[in-house]
C-alpha cells in the first residue's frame, strides 16, 4: 500500500492580489512531501469548498490580505461542513488582528499564520494536525 | 467482510446513485492504492466503458489547462457532462507535489456537470500517475459522458496517454525547435489531433507547417506502403512497450487535423470539438474503436501481470541474499547480470542458492 500523502488546498479568498504568501507556503507544504492543489486568486468560498470536495483534501489553507476574514472563511467553514467535509482542517495565513484570531478559532479555525511565520513550523502543524501526532 | 471493504462497498454504490463525495473519496483509496479500492473497482467496472476518454498532452506551458477549461466549457455547452484528471509532476525529492491546473479552469466552478481532479504523477514517468486509469474508470462509472486527461508537462517520449485515451490531442506553442523535431519518435505520433496554441504568436504559421509536412513524409498518416516507404512511425512500438496496435501510427482512414488556437481567448476551440466529434464518429463508424479497446486492454493486462509477478518475485527472494549480492557487485567480484540470474532463480525457486 502506498504511504499516503497529505492533500492541502491553497486558495486566495476574496479580492486581494497578493499572492506571494500563498506561494511562499505552498513551495514550502510541497517540499516537505504533500500534495499542493494551488487555485489561484479571487476564490469565492463556493468555488473553495467545491475545489476542496472534489480534491478530497485533509487541510485547506485560505490566504486573506485584504480584511475580508471575518466573512469568507466562516462561509467556507460552513459550506465545507454542509459537503460533509467537516473533518478538513482550515488554516488561515496573511493580515489577521489579533483581537479576531480567538473568533476565527471558536469557528473552527485550526491555526492562524501571520507574517514572519516560519514555513518549517508551519509544515509541522499540519502534520500533527492531519496525523493527529 | 472486513468493515474497509464495507466501506469501500458503500462507496462504490455512492458514486453509482452520483455522490461526488464519494467519488473524491475512492479516488483517493485509488491514488492510495488501499486494498479496499480494488473491491471498489470491482463493483464498478461492469459501469464502465460509456465515456469518450480524450487526451491532452504536450510540453509545460503550451496552454493544455486553457484548452482543457475551453473545451469543457464547449462540450457543457452541448449538454454533456465532463470528468477531468489533471496530472501534475511529483517531486523526486520531496515526494510533494504542487498541482496547479485548477487555476486555468476556475470558469468551470460551481458546474454540478462537471468534476476535477488533480492528481501528482507519484513517480510514474509516462506522463500520467500509475492510478490515472483507474481514476478515469470511476469518472466514467459515476457517469460522465466525457472524460478529459490532461498529462504532465510532456516532453518526446511521454506516450502513456495514447494507452489511456480514445482521442489524443497533441498541443504544441510556436518557437519549439525546428522541423527536425517534427519528425522524431514519440509525442507527436500519437496525435488524433493537433492543436497550435498561441497561434497569435510569431510562428505558429512555421509550427503548423512542420506538423503538415511531418505528415506528409509519414504518408499523410494513412497507412498506405508505397514503393520504398512505410508509414513514419512504425518500429518504434517495441521500444514502449506496447502491442502493436496500441500506438497504431497508421491510421485507417483519420486524417490527422492541425488546428490553431488562442485558448486563453476561446479562439478556435470550436473546431476542437468539431474535431473530437469527427473522430468518436471515425472510431465507431470504422471499428477502430475496438481495435483501440482490445489493444488497451491487452497493454493493461500486461502491466499488471509485470506488476504482481514482479511484487510475488520479490517477496520471495530473501531480503538478506539482495543485500550480499549488492555487497558483491558494489565490490566487483560478480558482474550486476549474474547477481540478477541468481537472485531471480532464488526468487522463483523461493529458497536460496548461490
Amino acid at each position: 500500500m502506498t504511504k499516503e500523502k497529505i492533500r492541502v488546498l491553497i486558495a486566495k479568498p476574496g479580492l486581494d492580489g497578493h499572492d506571494r504568501g500563498a506561494k511562499v507556503v505552498a513551495r514550502a507544504l510541497r517540499d516537505a512531501g504533500m500534495e499542493i492543489i494551488y487555485t489561484g486568486l479571487r476564490q469565492t468560498p463556493e468555488m473553495i469548498a467545491e475545489a476542496a470536495l472534489q480534491e478530497d483534501v485533509d487541510v485547506v489553507g485560505m490566504s486573506i490580505l485584504s480584511g475580508a476574514h471575518m466573512a469568507q472563511v466562516p462561509r467556507v467553514i460552513e459550506l465545507l461542513q454542509a459537503n460533509g467535509m467537516g473533518d478538513a482542517k482550515v488554516f488561515v495565513g496573511g493580515i489577521i488582528p489579533d483581537e479576531d484570531i480567538p473568533v476565527l478559532k471558536e469557528k473552527g479555525v485550526s491555526a492562524v499564520f501571520g507574517p514572519g511565520t516560519s514555513t518549517i513550523l508551519i509544515g509541522k502543524i499540519i502534520r500533527e494536525a492531519v496525523l493527529g501526532e | 467482510m472486513s468493515k474497509e471493504a464495507t466501506g469501500a462497498k458503500r462507496l462504490a454504490e455512492g458514486i453509482l446513485q452520483g455522490g461526488r463525495r464519494e467519488l473524491a473519496k475512492l479516488i483517493t483509496r485509488v491514488e492510495n492504492a488501499n486494498p479496499a479500492a480494488r473491491l471498489a473497482l470491482a463493483e464498478l467496472y461492469p459501469h464502465t466503458g460509456r465515456a469518450h476518454i480524450v487526451g491532452v498532452t504536450g510540453s509545460p506551458g503550451c496552454g493544455k489547462s486553457t484548452l482543457v477549461n475551453e473545451i469543457v466549457k464547449q462540450l457543457r455547452a452541448a449538454g454533456e457532462t465532463v470528468g477531468v484528471v489533471a496530472v501534475d509532476p511529483t517531486s523526486p525529492f520531496s515526494g510533494g507535489a504542487l498541482l496547479g491546473d485548477r487555476i486555468r479552469m476556475r470558469d468551470l466552478a460551481g458546474d454540478a456537470g462537471v468534476f476535477i481532479r488533480s492528481m501528482a504523477s507519484r513517480g510514474s514517468l509516462g506522463g500520467l500517475a500509475r492510478a490515472t486509469a483507474d481514476v478515469v474508470r470511476l469518472l466514467d462509472a459515476a457517469g460522465f459522458d466525457f472524460v478529459l486527461v490532461e498529462t504532465v508537462g510532456a516532453g518526446q517520449a511521454e506516450v502513456d496517454i495514447a494507452k489511456a485515451a480514445h482521442t489524443t490531442i497533441v498541443v504544441q506553442a510556436p518557437g519549439m525547435g525546428d522541423d527536425i523535431q517534427a519528425i522524431k519518435a514519440g509525442i507527436l505520433e500519437i496525435a488524433d489531433i493537433f492543436v497550435v496554441n498561441k497561434a497569435d504568436r510569431p510562428g505558429a504559421e512555421n509550427t503548423r507547417k512542420a506538423l503538415e509536412m511531418m505528415q506528409r513524409l509519414g504518408d499523410g498518416g494513412n497507412g498506405q506502403e508505397r514503393h520504398h516507404s512505410r508509414p513514419l512511425g512504425s518500429g518504434h512500438e517495441a521500444a514502449v512497450e506496447l502491442p502493436p496496435s496500441a500506438m497504431r501510427p497508421p491510421r485507417p482512414g483519420w486524417e490527422v487535423p492541425i488546428l490553431l488556437t488562442v485558448g486563453i481567448e476561446g479562439v478556435g476551440t470550436v473546431e476542437v470539438i468539431d474535431a473530437i466529434r469527427a473522430h468518436v464518429a471515425h472510431l465507431h463508424d470504422s471499428g477502430e474503436l475496438q481495435v483501440r479497446e482490445a489493444a488497451r486492454v491487452e497493454a493493461e493486462l500486461a502491466m499488471m501481470l509485470r506488476e504482481a509477478l514482479l511484487a510475488d518475485l520479490l517477496n520471495k527472494m530473501p531480503a538478506e541474499q539482495i543485500d550480499v549480492m549488492l555487497a558483491r557487485v558494489v565490490a566487483r567480484e560478480i558482474d550486476p547480470y549474474t547477481a540478477v540470474d541468481h537472485l531471480v532463480k532464488a526468487g522463483v525457486n523461493g529458497n536460496e542458492s548461490g
